[in-house]
Protein backbone atom coordinates (compact mmCIF):
# COMPACT_ATOMS: atom_id res chain seq x y z
CA UNK A 1 0.00 0.00 0.00
CA UNK A 2 1.35 3.46 -0.97
CA UNK A 3 0.64 6.82 -1.04
CA UNK A 4 0.47 8.78 -4.44
CA UNK A 5 1.26 12.59 -4.20
CA UNK A 6 0.50 14.74 -7.09
CA UNK A 7 3.30 17.27 -7.63
CA UNK A 8 3.69 20.83 -9.46
CA UNK A 9 7.01 22.18 -10.46
CA UNK A 10 8.03 25.84 -8.96
CA UNK A 11 8.61 27.49 -11.75
CA UNK A 12 8.48 26.46 -15.34
CA UNK A 13 10.44 28.57 -17.02
CA UNK A 14 13.30 28.65 -14.37
CA UNK A 15 15.29 25.57 -15.12
CA UNK A 16 17.01 25.35 -11.24
CA UNK A 17 13.37 25.25 -9.89
CA UNK A 18 12.58 22.48 -7.60
CA UNK A 19 8.64 21.75 -6.08
CA UNK A 20 6.65 24.65 -5.60
CA UNK A 21 5.90 24.82 -1.56
CA UNK A 22 2.76 23.60 -1.41
CA UNK A 23 3.77 19.99 -3.19
CA UNK A 24 6.87 20.01 -0.90
CA UNK A 25 4.16 20.27 2.10
CA UNK A 26 1.79 17.90 0.28
CA UNK A 27 4.64 14.81 0.26
CA UNK A 28 5.07 16.00 4.39
CA UNK A 29 1.60 14.87 4.65
CA UNK A 30 1.32 12.15 2.63
CA UNK A 31 3.59 10.75 5.24
CA UNK A 32 0.83 11.05 8.14
CA UNK A 33 -1.49 8.85 6.01
CA UNK A 34 -1.46 5.07 6.33
CA UNK A 35 0.62 3.49 3.56
CA UNK A 36 4.29 2.47 3.35
CA UNK A 37 5.65 4.19 0.25
CA UNK A 38 4.77 7.97 -0.63
CA UNK A 39 5.48 7.78 -4.58
CA UNK A 40 5.17 10.87 -6.42
CA UNK A 41 3.85 12.32 -10.27
CA UNK A 42 5.03 14.96 -11.57
CA UNK A 43 2.05 17.24 -13.19
CA UNK A 44 3.09 20.28 -15.35
CA UNK A 45 6.05 19.61 -16.98
CA UNK A 46 6.22 16.52 -18.93
CA UNK A 47 9.49 14.47 -18.80
CA UNK A 48 10.81 12.61 -21.92
CA UNK A 49 14.18 12.43 -20.64
CA UNK A 50 15.45 13.02 -16.69
CA UNK A 51 13.64 15.56 -14.57
CA UNK A 52 15.36 18.51 -13.35
CA UNK A 53 17.35 17.87 -10.63
CA UNK A 54 16.02 20.31 -8.58
CA UNK A 55 12.74 18.93 -8.23
CA UNK A 56 14.73 15.20 -7.94
CA UNK A 57 16.22 16.82 -4.64
CA UNK A 58 12.84 17.56 -3.08
CA UNK A 59 11.58 14.23 -3.77
CA UNK A 60 14.83 12.86 -2.33
CA UNK A 61 14.61 15.22 0.78
CA UNK A 62 10.99 14.27 0.69
CA UNK A 63 11.38 10.31 1.48
CA UNK A 64 9.91 9.97 -2.32
CA UNK A 65 10.59 6.26 -3.50
CA UNK A 66 9.71 6.60 -7.27
CA UNK A 67 8.81 9.60 -9.21
CA UNK A 68 6.33 9.15 -12.04
CA UNK A 69 7.02 11.06 -15.19
CA UNK A 70 5.55 10.75 -18.65
CA UNK A 71 7.05 11.03 -21.85
CA UNK A 72 3.81 11.48 -23.99
CA UNK A 73 4.76 14.78 -26.24
CA UNK A 74 0.96 15.85 -26.39
CA UNK A 75 0.99 16.88 -22.61
CA UNK A 76 3.14 20.09 -22.97
CA UNK A 77 0.06 21.85 -22.31
CA UNK A 78 -2.30 22.01 -19.54
CA UNK A 79 -5.50 19.55 -19.99
CA UNK A 80 -6.92 18.06 -16.82
CA UNK A 81 -8.38 15.32 -17.63
CA UNK A 82 -5.25 13.57 -19.66
CA UNK A 83 -3.12 14.66 -16.60
CA UNK A 84 -5.89 12.80 -14.33
CA UNK A 85 -4.80 9.74 -16.80
CA UNK A 86 -1.54 10.18 -16.23
CA UNK A 87 -2.20 10.21 -12.49
CA UNK A 88 -4.13 7.10 -12.53
CA UNK A 89 -1.50 5.43 -14.96
CA UNK A 90 1.26 6.02 -12.13
CA UNK A 91 -1.15 5.23 -8.91
CA UNK A 92 -1.72 1.61 -10.45
CA UNK A 93 1.91 1.60 -11.38
CA UNK A 94 2.56 2.25 -7.46
CA UNK A 95 -0.12 0.08 -6.44
CA UNK A 96 -1.53 3.92 -4.60
CA UNK A 97 -4.40 3.00 -2.00
CA UNK A 98 -4.40 7.14 -1.13
CA UNK A 99 -3.99 9.76 -3.65
CA UNK A 100 -3.41 13.31 -2.32
CA UNK A 101 -2.14 16.83 -4.21
CA UNK A 102 -2.25 20.62 -3.27
CA UNK A 103 -5.24 22.30 -2.52
CA UNK A 104 -4.11 24.55 -5.52
CA UNK A 105 -6.59 25.50 -8.67
CA UNK A 106 -4.78 22.77 -10.56
CA UNK A 107 -4.27 20.08 -7.90
CA UNK A 108 -8.26 20.26 -7.02
CA UNK A 109 -9.59 20.19 -10.72
CA UNK A 110 -6.61 16.80 -11.87
CA UNK A 111 -8.16 15.37 -8.82
CA UNK A 112 -11.60 15.88 -9.40
CA UNK A 113 -11.21 13.91 -12.34
CA UNK A 114 -9.70 11.12 -11.03
CA UNK A 115 -12.62 11.17 -8.52
CA UNK A 116 -14.99 11.51 -11.12
CA UNK A 117 -13.47 8.56 -13.44
CA UNK A 118 -13.69 5.91 -10.44
CA UNK A 119 -16.42 6.81 -8.73
CA UNK A 120 -15.08 7.98 -5.80
CA UNK A 121 -15.19 10.73 -3.19
CA UNK A 122 -12.84 13.45 -2.81
CA UNK A 123 -12.73 15.93 0.38
CA UNK A 124 -10.89 18.64 -0.61
CA UNK A 125 -8.57 21.26 1.28
CA UNK A 126 -7.98 18.50 3.98
CA UNK A 127 -5.83 19.95 6.91
CA UNK A 128 -4.72 16.88 8.99
CA UNK A 129 -5.46 12.99 9.95
CA UNK A 130 -7.63 13.15 13.29
CA UNK A 131 -8.14 9.20 13.66
CA UNK A 132 -6.36 6.45 11.30
CA UNK A 133 -8.95 3.43 11.95
CA UNK A 134 -10.81 3.90 10.04
CA UNK A 135 -8.91 6.95 8.79
CA UNK A 136 -10.58 10.42 9.21
CA UNK A 137 -9.07 13.87 8.29
CA UNK A 138 -10.50 17.45 8.95
CA UNK A 139 -10.64 19.73 6.01
CA UNK A 140 -11.64 23.42 5.48
CA UNK A 141 -14.70 24.65 4.28
CA UNK A 142 -16.59 28.25 4.61
CA UNK A 143 -13.53 29.81 4.08
CA UNK A 144 -11.57 28.13 6.21
CA UNK A 145 -13.47 29.26 9.67
CA UNK A 146 -14.90 25.70 9.98
CA UNK A 147 -13.67 22.05 10.27
CA UNK A 148 -15.21 19.53 8.81
CA UNK A 149 -14.30 15.96 10.14
CA UNK A 150 -15.06 12.84 7.26
CA UNK A 151 -13.68 9.62 6.40
CA UNK A 152 -11.69 8.73 4.08
CA UNK A 153 -11.45 4.95 4.10
CA UNK A 154 -9.75 3.25 0.80
CA UNK A 155 -12.69 0.84 0.52
CA UNK A 156 -13.27 1.53 -2.85
CA UNK A 157 -9.48 1.28 -4.08
CA UNK A 158 -8.34 4.70 -4.40
CA UNK A 159 -8.90 7.56 -1.60
CA UNK A 160 -8.75 10.93 -3.33
CA UNK A 161 -8.06 13.96 -1.54
CA UNK A 162 -6.61 17.34 -1.86
CA UNK A 163 -4.54 19.55 0.54
CA UNK A 164 -5.28 23.24 1.88
CA UNK A 165 -2.24 25.17 1.05
CA UNK A 166 -0.04 25.68 3.94
CA UNK A 167 -1.46 23.40 6.30
CA UNK A 168 1.42 21.82 7.25
CA UNK A 169 5.26 22.79 6.94
CA UNK A 170 7.38 21.45 4.92
CA UNK A 171 9.68 18.71 6.99
CA UNK A 172 12.57 16.86 5.40
CA UNK A 173 11.91 12.76 5.31
CA UNK A 174 13.47 11.09 8.25
CA UNK A 175 15.47 9.40 6.11
CA UNK A 176 15.71 10.37 2.64
CA UNK A 177 14.32 8.30 -0.32
CA UNK A 178 15.85 6.82 -3.58
CA UNK A 179 13.17 8.98 -5.93
CA UNK A 180 13.53 6.17 -8.44
CA UNK A 181 12.47 7.76 -11.96
CA UNK A 182 9.71 5.88 -13.69
CA UNK A 183 7.84 7.04 -16.92
CA UNK A 184 4.35 6.17 -17.03
CA UNK A 185 2.75 5.45 -20.18
CA UNK A 186 -0.70 6.36 -21.18
CA UNK A 187 -3.63 5.81 -24.15
CA UNK A 188 -4.90 9.39 -24.42
CA UNK A 189 -8.29 9.63 -26.32
CA UNK A 190 -9.84 12.63 -28.15
CA UNK A 191 -11.90 13.23 -25.24
CA UNK A 192 -8.67 13.44 -22.98
CA UNK A 193 -7.45 16.43 -24.65
CA UNK A 194 -10.68 18.14 -25.51
CA UNK A 195 -10.28 20.60 -23.10
CA UNK A 196 -6.54 21.72 -23.59
CA UNK A 197 -5.10 24.87 -22.95
CA UNK A 198 -4.06 26.07 -26.90
CA UNK A 199 -2.81 29.60 -26.08
CA UNK A 200 -0.97 30.83 -23.09
CA UNK A 201 -0.98 34.90 -22.84
CA UNK A 202 0.83 36.98 -19.95
CA UNK A 203 -1.91 39.32 -19.01
CA UNK A 204 -1.21 43.16 -18.99
CA UNK A 205 -0.28 44.32 -15.63
CA UNK A 206 0.79 41.06 -14.61
CA UNK A 207 -0.25 38.10 -12.61
CA UNK A 208 -1.18 36.73 -9.40
CA UNK A 209 2.64 34.72 -9.81
CA UNK A 210 3.93 37.89 -8.88
CA UNK A 211 2.05 38.23 -5.18
CA UNK A 212 2.29 34.51 -4.85
CA UNK A 213 5.97 34.23 -4.77
CA UNK A 214 6.56 38.32 -2.97
CA UNK A 215 7.96 38.30 0.31
CA UNK A 216 6.36 41.42 1.12
CA UNK A 217 2.74 42.05 0.62
CA UNK A 218 1.23 45.67 0.93
CA UNK A 219 -2.71 44.99 1.30
CA UNK A 220 -4.75 47.43 0.78
CA UNK A 221 -8.58 47.64 1.26
CA UNK A 222 -12.13 49.34 1.12
CA UNK A 223 -10.42 51.35 3.25
CA UNK A 224 -8.08 52.75 1.00
CA UNK A 225 -10.60 55.03 -0.10
CA UNK A 226 -10.95 55.11 -3.99
CA UNK A 227 -9.17 53.98 -7.21
CA UNK A 228 -7.05 56.74 -7.21
CA UNK A 229 -5.74 56.96 -4.19
CA UNK A 230 -3.20 53.35 -4.50
CA UNK A 231 -0.44 55.89 -5.12
CA UNK A 232 1.42 55.19 -1.19
CA UNK A 233 0.33 51.80 -1.32
CA UNK A 234 2.84 51.41 -4.43
CA UNK A 235 5.16 53.49 -3.28
CA UNK A 236 5.11 51.55 -0.13
CA UNK A 237 4.82 47.95 -1.82
CA UNK A 238 8.05 49.26 -4.50
CA UNK A 239 9.72 50.53 -1.00
CA UNK A 240 9.65 47.45 0.65
CA UNK A 241 10.55 45.63 -2.75
CA UNK A 242 7.15 43.50 -2.40
CA UNK A 243 4.02 43.67 -4.66
CA UNK A 244 0.17 45.00 -3.90
CA UNK A 245 -2.63 42.76 -2.87
CA UNK A 246 -6.10 43.78 -2.26
CA UNK A 247 -9.21 42.38 -0.76
CA UNK A 248 -12.11 41.66 -2.86
CA UNK A 249 -14.51 44.55 -2.06
CA UNK A 250 -11.35 46.47 -3.99
CA UNK A 251 -11.25 43.99 -7.32
CA UNK A 252 -15.42 44.06 -7.15
CA UNK A 253 -15.25 47.93 -7.00
CA UNK A 254 -13.32 47.72 -9.58
CA UNK A 255 -10.26 49.55 -8.05
CA UNK A 256 -7.58 46.87 -9.46
CA UNK A 257 -7.72 43.87 -11.00
CA UNK A 258 -8.26 40.20 -9.45
CA UNK A 259 -5.27 39.18 -10.25
CA UNK A 260 -4.30 40.86 -6.99
CA UNK A 261 -7.50 39.57 -4.77
CA UNK A 262 -5.62 37.88 -1.68
CA UNK A 263 -8.46 35.56 -0.32
CA UNK A 264 -11.07 32.44 -0.93
CA UNK A 265 -11.86 33.25 -4.05
CA UNK A 266 -8.29 35.07 -4.66
CA UNK A 267 -4.89 33.90 -3.74
CA UNK A 268 -3.19 32.69 -1.16
CA UNK A 269 -0.41 34.14 0.03
CA UNK A 270 2.64 33.37 2.62
CA UNK A 271 5.17 36.50 2.70
CA UNK A 272 7.56 37.02 5.09
CA UNK A 273 5.36 40.23 6.26
CA UNK A 274 1.75 41.13 5.09
CA UNK A 275 1.02 44.54 5.86
CA UNK A 276 -2.87 44.75 5.67
CA UNK A 277 -3.83 48.49 5.41
CA UNK A 278 -7.54 49.06 5.50
CA UNK A 279 -8.78 45.57 5.78
CA UNK A 280 -11.25 44.81 8.03
CA UNK A 281 -10.08 41.11 7.93
CA UNK A 282 -13.35 38.93 6.68
CA UNK A 283 -12.71 34.76 7.12
CA UNK A 284 -12.59 34.79 3.12
CA UNK A 285 -9.70 37.43 3.06
CA UNK A 286 -8.18 35.53 6.61
CA UNK A 287 -8.31 32.16 4.37
CA UNK A 288 -5.65 33.63 1.76
CA UNK A 289 -3.38 35.97 4.48
CA UNK A 290 -3.31 33.35 7.34
CA UNK A 291 0.06 32.05 6.55
CA UNK A 292 1.94 34.94 6.38
CA UNK A 293 4.87 34.91 9.12
CA UNK A 294 4.46 38.12 10.28
CA UNK A 295 0.94 40.46 9.72
CA UNK A 296 1.04 44.40 10.65
CA UNK A 297 -2.47 46.14 10.34
CA UNK A 298 -3.17 49.30 9.41
CA UNK A 299 -6.59 49.98 10.61
CA UNK A 300 -8.62 53.19 12.12
CA UNK A 301 -10.67 50.76 14.04
CA UNK A 302 -8.69 49.23 16.74
CA UNK A 303 -11.58 46.61 16.99
CA UNK A 304 -11.20 45.18 13.24
CA UNK A 305 -10.34 41.49 13.17
CA UNK A 306 -7.59 42.34 11.06
CA UNK A 307 -6.08 44.07 14.15
CA UNK A 308 -6.84 41.83 16.63
CA UNK A 309 -5.06 38.88 14.83
CA UNK A 310 -1.77 40.37 13.69
CA UNK A 311 1.14 40.95 15.48
CA UNK A 312 1.52 44.21 15.22
CA UNK A 313 -0.80 47.16 14.71
CA UNK A 314 -1.08 50.77 13.46
CA UNK A 315 -4.31 52.60 14.84
CA UNK A 316 -5.20 55.20 12.57
CA UNK A 317 -5.92 56.06 8.73
CA UNK A 318 -4.17 54.47 6.32
CA UNK A 319 -3.43 57.90 4.16
CA UNK A 320 -1.86 59.46 7.15
CA UNK A 321 0.47 56.77 8.41
CA UNK A 322 1.84 55.52 4.98
CA UNK A 323 3.24 58.64 4.21
CA UNK A 324 4.81 59.38 7.40
CA UNK A 325 6.56 55.39 6.95
CA UNK A 326 7.70 56.60 3.33
CA UNK A 327 9.08 59.40 4.66
CA UNK A 328 10.82 58.02 7.71
CA UNK A 329 12.60 55.54 5.09
CA UNK A 330 13.68 58.01 2.95
CA UNK B 1 -28.36 30.47 -30.54
CA UNK B 2 -26.67 29.16 -27.05
CA UNK B 3 -29.16 27.77 -24.10
CA UNK B 4 -27.19 27.87 -21.12
CA UNK B 5 -28.44 26.23 -17.51
CA UNK B 6 -26.60 28.03 -14.94
CA UNK B 7 -26.27 26.23 -11.88
CA UNK B 8 -26.53 28.70 -8.66
CA UNK B 9 -26.25 27.49 -5.01
CA UNK B 10 -28.10 29.14 -1.82
CA UNK B 11 -25.42 29.51 1.29
CA UNK B 12 -25.34 30.92 4.26
CA UNK B 13 -23.72 34.49 4.19
CA UNK B 14 -20.65 34.21 6.47
CA UNK B 15 -18.54 37.45 5.50
CA UNK B 16 -19.74 38.41 9.34
CA UNK B 17 -19.73 35.85 12.11
CA UNK B 18 -20.14 32.06 11.08
CA UNK B 19 -22.15 30.04 13.48
CA UNK B 20 -23.24 26.30 13.65
CA UNK B 21 -26.42 24.72 14.33
CA UNK B 22 -27.27 23.48 17.46
CA UNK B 23 -26.54 20.76 17.18
CA UNK B 24 -23.31 21.00 14.98
CA UNK B 25 -24.15 19.33 11.58
CA UNK B 26 -24.47 22.32 9.62
CA UNK B 27 -23.78 26.34 9.32
CA UNK B 28 -26.31 28.48 10.78
CA UNK B 29 -27.58 31.32 8.17
CA UNK B 30 -30.72 32.36 9.92
CA UNK B 31 -29.31 35.62 11.68
CA UNK B 32 -26.74 36.68 9.06
CA UNK B 33 -28.97 35.71 6.10
CA UNK B 34 -28.44 33.90 2.34
CA UNK B 35 -26.98 34.22 -0.55
CA UNK B 36 -25.21 32.99 -3.89
CA UNK B 37 -22.33 31.39 -4.22
CA UNK B 38 -19.89 34.50 -5.32
CA UNK B 39 -18.14 32.43 -7.95
CA UNK B 40 -21.79 31.62 -9.20
CA UNK B 41 -22.89 35.28 -9.51
CA UNK B 42 -19.91 35.57 -12.23
CA UNK B 43 -21.38 32.34 -13.81
CA UNK B 44 -25.37 34.10 -13.99
CA UNK B 45 -23.84 37.10 -15.63
CA UNK B 46 -21.65 35.01 -18.06
CA UNK B 47 -24.53 32.72 -19.12
CA UNK B 48 -26.82 35.86 -19.96
CA UNK B 49 -23.90 37.72 -21.86
CA UNK B 50 -23.26 34.22 -23.93
CA UNK B 51 -27.40 34.15 -24.66
CA UNK B 52 -27.77 37.65 -25.19
CA UNK B 53 -24.72 37.86 -27.90
CA UNK B 54 -26.34 34.30 -29.41
CA UNK B 55 -30.17 34.75 -29.15
CA UNK B 56 -29.99 31.94 -26.80
CA UNK B 57 -32.15 31.52 -23.46
CA UNK B 58 -30.26 31.28 -19.99
CA UNK B 59 -32.32 28.53 -17.43
CA UNK B 60 -31.33 29.24 -13.79
CA UNK B 61 -31.59 26.12 -11.57
CA UNK B 62 -30.61 25.05 -8.04
CA UNK B 63 -31.00 21.84 -5.71
CA UNK B 64 -32.53 22.63 -2.55
CA UNK B 65 -35.89 23.64 -0.47
CA UNK B 66 -38.19 25.63 -0.89
CA UNK B 67 -36.41 29.11 0.29
CA UNK B 68 -34.01 28.90 -2.52
CA UNK B 69 -36.28 30.20 -4.72
CA UNK B 70 -34.54 33.24 -3.74
CA UNK B 71 -31.34 32.32 -5.11
CA UNK B 72 -33.27 31.23 -8.54
CA UNK B 73 -35.47 35.06 -8.20
CA UNK B 74 -31.77 37.13 -8.09
CA UNK B 75 -30.95 35.42 -11.22
CA UNK B 76 -34.21 35.78 -12.90
CA UNK B 77 -34.10 39.48 -12.37
CA UNK B 78 -30.63 39.63 -13.87
CA UNK B 79 -31.97 38.29 -17.16
CA UNK B 80 -32.35 34.20 -16.50
CA UNK B 81 -35.47 33.15 -18.69
CA UNK B 82 -36.30 30.29 -16.53
CA UNK B 83 -36.04 28.87 -13.26
CA UNK B 84 -35.87 25.09 -12.35
CA UNK B 85 -35.59 23.96 -8.80
CA UNK B 86 -34.23 20.52 -7.48
CA UNK B 87 -37.00 19.72 -4.79
CA UNK B 88 -33.98 18.15 -2.35
CA UNK B 89 -32.71 19.07 1.37
CA UNK B 90 -29.05 20.41 -0.09
CA UNK B 91 -27.45 19.39 2.97
CA UNK B 92 -28.36 15.35 2.38
CA UNK B 93 -26.25 15.94 -0.75
CA UNK B 94 -22.71 15.16 -1.19
CA UNK B 95 -20.86 16.67 -4.40
CA UNK B 96 -21.57 13.75 -6.38
CA UNK B 97 -25.20 13.75 -5.64
CA UNK B 98 -25.74 17.13 -7.19
CA UNK B 99 -24.02 16.23 -9.98
CA UNK B 100 -26.19 13.36 -10.54
CA UNK B 101 -29.06 15.31 -9.80
CA UNK B 102 -28.29 18.32 -12.30
CA UNK B 103 -26.90 15.36 -14.96
CA UNK B 104 -31.17 13.92 -14.74
CA UNK B 105 -32.65 17.69 -15.87
CA UNK B 106 -29.49 17.89 -18.28
CA UNK B 107 -31.05 15.01 -20.29
CA UNK B 108 -34.53 14.69 -19.37
CA UNK B 109 -34.25 18.40 -21.12
CA UNK B 110 -32.17 16.26 -24.42
CA UNK B 111 -34.91 13.95 -24.79
CA UNK B 112 -37.30 16.45 -25.07
CA UNK B 113 -35.17 18.29 -27.71
CA UNK B 114 -34.73 21.27 -25.78
CA UNK B 115 -30.46 20.82 -25.12
CA UNK B 116 -28.14 22.24 -22.70
CA UNK B 117 -25.55 23.53 -24.96
CA UNK B 118 -23.69 25.30 -22.17
CA UNK B 119 -24.11 24.03 -18.77
CA UNK B 120 -21.98 26.76 -16.16
CA UNK B 121 -21.96 25.89 -12.23
CA UNK B 122 -19.75 27.88 -9.83
CA UNK B 123 -16.10 26.76 -9.22
CA UNK B 124 -16.60 25.49 -5.68
CA UNK B 125 -19.84 26.56 -3.58
CA UNK B 126 -18.71 29.57 -0.53
CA UNK B 127 -19.95 27.20 2.05
CA UNK B 128 -18.72 23.22 1.32
CA UNK B 129 -15.74 24.26 -1.55
CA UNK B 130 -16.21 21.02 -3.23
CA UNK B 131 -14.19 21.76 -6.43
CA UNK B 132 -16.18 18.92 -8.42
CA UNK B 133 -19.63 19.09 -9.02
CA UNK B 134 -19.08 20.20 -12.89
CA UNK B 135 -16.24 17.92 -13.02
CA UNK B 136 -18.66 14.92 -12.21
CA UNK B 137 -21.35 16.27 -14.12
CA UNK B 138 -19.01 16.59 -17.52
CA UNK B 139 -18.24 13.24 -16.61
CA UNK B 140 -22.04 11.77 -15.84
CA UNK B 141 -22.15 13.92 -19.08
CA UNK B 142 -19.44 12.93 -21.20
CA UNK B 143 -19.33 16.32 -22.33
CA UNK B 144 -15.60 18.37 -22.29
CA UNK B 145 -15.11 20.96 -18.98
CA UNK B 146 -13.13 23.92 -18.37
CA UNK B 147 -12.46 24.71 -14.43
CA UNK B 148 -11.75 28.03 -13.32
CA UNK B 149 -13.45 29.58 -16.12
CA UNK B 150 -13.33 33.74 -16.22
CA UNK B 151 -14.31 34.58 -19.43
CA UNK B 152 -16.16 33.65 -22.26
CA UNK B 153 -17.37 34.04 -26.12
CA UNK B 154 -19.41 31.57 -28.12
CA UNK B 155 -18.26 31.52 -31.18
CA UNK B 156 -20.70 29.01 -33.52
CA UNK B 157 -20.53 25.56 -32.08
CA UNK B 158 -17.25 26.24 -30.04
CA UNK B 159 -16.24 28.07 -27.07
CA UNK B 160 -13.47 30.88 -26.28
CA UNK B 161 -12.49 29.88 -22.84
CA UNK B 162 -10.02 32.17 -20.62
CA UNK B 163 -8.56 31.83 -16.98
CA UNK B 164 -6.06 32.90 -15.05
CA UNK B 165 -6.33 31.29 -11.79
CA UNK B 166 -3.52 29.33 -12.45
CA UNK B 167 -1.21 32.31 -13.42
CA UNK B 168 -0.82 33.73 -16.96
CA UNK B 169 -3.99 33.55 -19.01
CA UNK B 170 -4.84 30.13 -20.43
CA UNK B 171 -6.51 30.03 -23.48
CA UNK B 172 -9.20 26.87 -24.33
CA UNK B 173 -10.79 26.30 -26.98
CA UNK B 174 -13.59 23.58 -26.57
CA UNK B 175 -16.13 22.45 -28.59
CA UNK B 176 -20.12 22.73 -27.20
CA UNK B 177 -22.09 21.21 -25.97
CA UNK B 178 -19.70 21.87 -22.30
CA UNK B 179 -19.78 22.28 -18.97
CA UNK B 180 -17.62 25.12 -17.26
CA UNK B 181 -16.89 25.49 -13.88
CA UNK B 182 -16.84 29.77 -13.41
CA UNK B 183 -14.23 31.51 -11.12
CA UNK B 184 -14.79 35.19 -10.10
CA UNK B 185 -12.80 37.91 -11.06
CA UNK B 186 -13.35 38.05 -15.09
CA UNK B 187 -16.77 39.61 -15.09
CA UNK B 188 -18.80 42.10 -13.22
CA UNK B 189 -22.00 40.75 -11.87
CA UNK B 190 -24.72 43.16 -12.96
CA UNK B 191 -27.38 44.51 -10.81
CA UNK B 192 -31.39 43.55 -11.13
CA UNK B 193 -32.99 47.12 -12.57
CA UNK B 194 -36.77 47.88 -11.59
CA UNK B 195 -38.08 45.98 -14.15
CA UNK B 196 -35.87 43.02 -13.96
CA UNK B 197 -37.04 42.27 -10.12
CA UNK B 198 -40.44 42.52 -11.05
CA UNK B 199 -40.25 40.04 -13.91
CA UNK B 200 -38.26 37.65 -11.36
CA UNK B 201 -41.15 38.42 -8.71
CA UNK B 202 -43.40 36.75 -11.56
CA UNK B 203 -41.89 34.48 -13.10
CA UNK B 204 -43.15 30.41 -12.86
CA UNK B 205 -40.29 27.96 -11.28
CA UNK B 206 -40.33 24.73 -12.25
CA UNK B 207 -39.69 22.34 -9.43
CA UNK B 208 -38.61 18.73 -9.92
CA UNK B 209 -38.61 15.48 -8.08
CA UNK B 210 -35.12 14.25 -8.34
CA UNK B 211 -34.77 9.96 -8.51
CA UNK B 212 -32.81 7.94 -6.32
CA UNK B 213 -31.35 8.80 -2.92
CA UNK B 214 -28.50 10.54 -2.26
CA UNK B 215 -25.39 9.06 -0.87
CA UNK B 216 -24.37 12.35 0.80
CA UNK B 217 -20.84 14.02 1.56
CA UNK B 218 -19.53 11.91 4.39
CA UNK B 219 -19.26 14.95 6.97
CA UNK B 220 -19.04 13.42 10.20
CA UNK B 221 -19.33 16.50 11.89
CA UNK B 222 -18.39 20.17 11.92
CA UNK B 223 -16.23 22.27 14.50
CA UNK B 224 -15.55 26.26 14.31
CA UNK B 225 -11.88 27.24 15.09
CA UNK B 226 -11.69 29.11 18.15
CA UNK B 227 -10.38 33.08 17.54
CA UNK B 228 -6.53 32.42 18.13
CA UNK B 229 -6.09 35.05 21.83
CA UNK B 230 -4.84 38.34 19.79
CA UNK B 231 -1.55 38.70 20.81
CA UNK B 232 -1.11 41.91 18.88
CA UNK B 233 1.13 44.36 19.91
CA UNK B 234 0.03 48.29 18.95
CA UNK B 235 2.03 50.49 17.90
CA UNK B 236 0.58 53.67 18.36
CA UNK B 237 -1.78 55.34 16.75
CA UNK B 238 -1.64 57.56 13.33
CA UNK B 239 1.44 58.79 11.85
CA UNK B 240 3.61 59.13 15.43
CA UNK B 241 3.18 55.48 15.30
CA UNK B 242 5.58 55.61 12.10
CA UNK B 243 8.88 55.51 13.42
CA UNK B 244 8.23 52.78 15.70
CA UNK B 245 6.46 50.52 12.96
CA UNK B 246 10.04 51.21 10.89
CA UNK B 247 11.82 50.10 13.85
CA UNK B 248 9.51 47.18 13.77
CA UNK B 249 10.30 46.45 9.78
CA UNK B 250 13.79 46.79 10.38
CA UNK B 251 13.65 44.15 12.95
CA UNK B 252 11.59 42.16 10.28
CA UNK B 253 14.54 42.23 8.17
CA UNK B 254 12.36 43.66 5.42
CA UNK B 255 14.25 47.45 5.13
CA UNK B 256 18.00 47.99 5.67
C1 LIG C 1 -17.96 33.44 -1.01
C2 LIG C 1 -17.15 34.63 -0.62
C3 LIG C 1 -15.84 34.70 -1.03
C4 LIG C 1 -15.08 35.80 -0.69
N1 LIG C 1 -13.77 35.83 -1.08
C5 LIG C 1 -13.01 36.86 -0.68
C6 LIG C 1 -11.63 36.93 -1.03
O1 LIG C 1 -11.09 36.08 -1.74
N2 LIG C 1 -10.91 37.97 -0.59
C7 LIG C 1 -11.45 38.96 0.20
O2 LIG C 1 -10.72 39.89 0.58
N3 LIG C 1 -12.74 38.94 0.52
C8 LIG C 1 -13.53 37.92 0.10
N4 LIG C 1 -14.85 37.93 0.42
C9 LIG C 1 -15.44 39.16 1.01
C10 LIG C 1 -15.22 39.32 2.50
O3 LIG C 1 -16.29 38.68 3.18
C11 LIG C 1 -15.23 40.82 2.88
O4 LIG C 1 -16.41 41.41 2.41
C12 LIG C 1 -14.05 41.61 2.33
O5 LIG C 1 -12.84 40.94 2.55
C13 LIG C 1 -14.02 42.97 2.98
O6 LIG C 1 -13.04 43.78 2.38
P1 LIG C 1 -12.40 45.00 3.15
O7 LIG C 1 -11.81 44.52 4.41
O8 LIG C 1 -11.51 45.71 2.21
O9 LIG C 1 -13.65 45.97 3.41
P2 LIG C 1 -14.45 46.30 4.71
O10 LIG C 1 -14.95 45.10 5.38
O11 LIG C 1 -15.38 47.38 4.35
O12 LIG C 1 -13.36 46.91 5.69
C14 LIG C 1 -12.68 48.10 5.50
C15 LIG C 1 -11.74 48.30 6.67
O13 LIG C 1 -10.98 49.45 6.45
C16 LIG C 1 -10.92 50.23 7.64
N5 LIG C 1 -10.71 51.60 7.22
C17 LIG C 1 -11.60 52.44 6.62
N6 LIG C 1 -11.01 53.60 6.28
C18 LIG C 1 -9.70 53.50 6.66
C19 LIG C 1 -8.57 54.35 6.55
N7 LIG C 1 -8.65 55.56 5.98
N8 LIG C 1 -7.40 53.93 7.03
C20 LIG C 1 -7.30 52.70 7.63
N9 LIG C 1 -8.34 51.86 7.75
C21 LIG C 1 -9.52 52.24 7.26
C22 LIG C 1 -12.21 49.94 8.36
O14 LIG C 1 -12.06 50.14 9.75
C23 LIG C 1 -12.44 48.47 8.01
O15 LIG C 1 -11.81 47.62 8.96
C24 LIG C 1 -15.64 36.85 0.08
C25 LIG C 1 -16.96 36.77 0.48
C26 LIG C 1 -17.72 35.67 0.15
C27 LIG C 1 -19.14 35.60 0.62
Amino acid sequence: MSVLVVVEPEDLDDAGAGLSVVSQEVLTFARSLPGEDVDAVLVGLPCAGAPPEAVLAHCREQGVRTLHVTPEPRLDRYAARAWARVVEAAAEAGGAAYLVAGGTARGNEVLAHVAAARGVPMPCNVVAVVQSEPLEVERQVVGGAVLERVALAAERGLAVASVAGHAVAPEPAPSPGPAHVEAVAVELSEADLAAQVVRVEAKEGGDASALTGAHVVVGAGRGVGGADQFDDVEALAARLGGAVGVSRVVTSLGWRPHHEQVGQTGSRIAPDLYLACGISGAIQHWAGCSSSKTIIAINTDGEAPMVTKARYAVIGDMHEVIPAVLEELS
Amino acid sequence: MTDVLVCVKRVPDTSGEVVLTADGSGVDGRYAGYTMSSHEECAVEIAVTVAADTGGSVTVLTLGDDDSVEQLRAALAVGADEAVRIDAAAEDYGPADVAAAIAEVVRARESEGRPFDLVLVGNDAADTGDHQVGIRLAHLLDRPVVAGAQEVAVSGDRLDVRSSVSGPTEVFDVPLPAVLTVWEGGVDPRYPNISGRMRAKKARVEVLEPSGAPQGSGRLGLRVLPPPASNVEVLGEGKAAAPRLVDVLRELGVVR
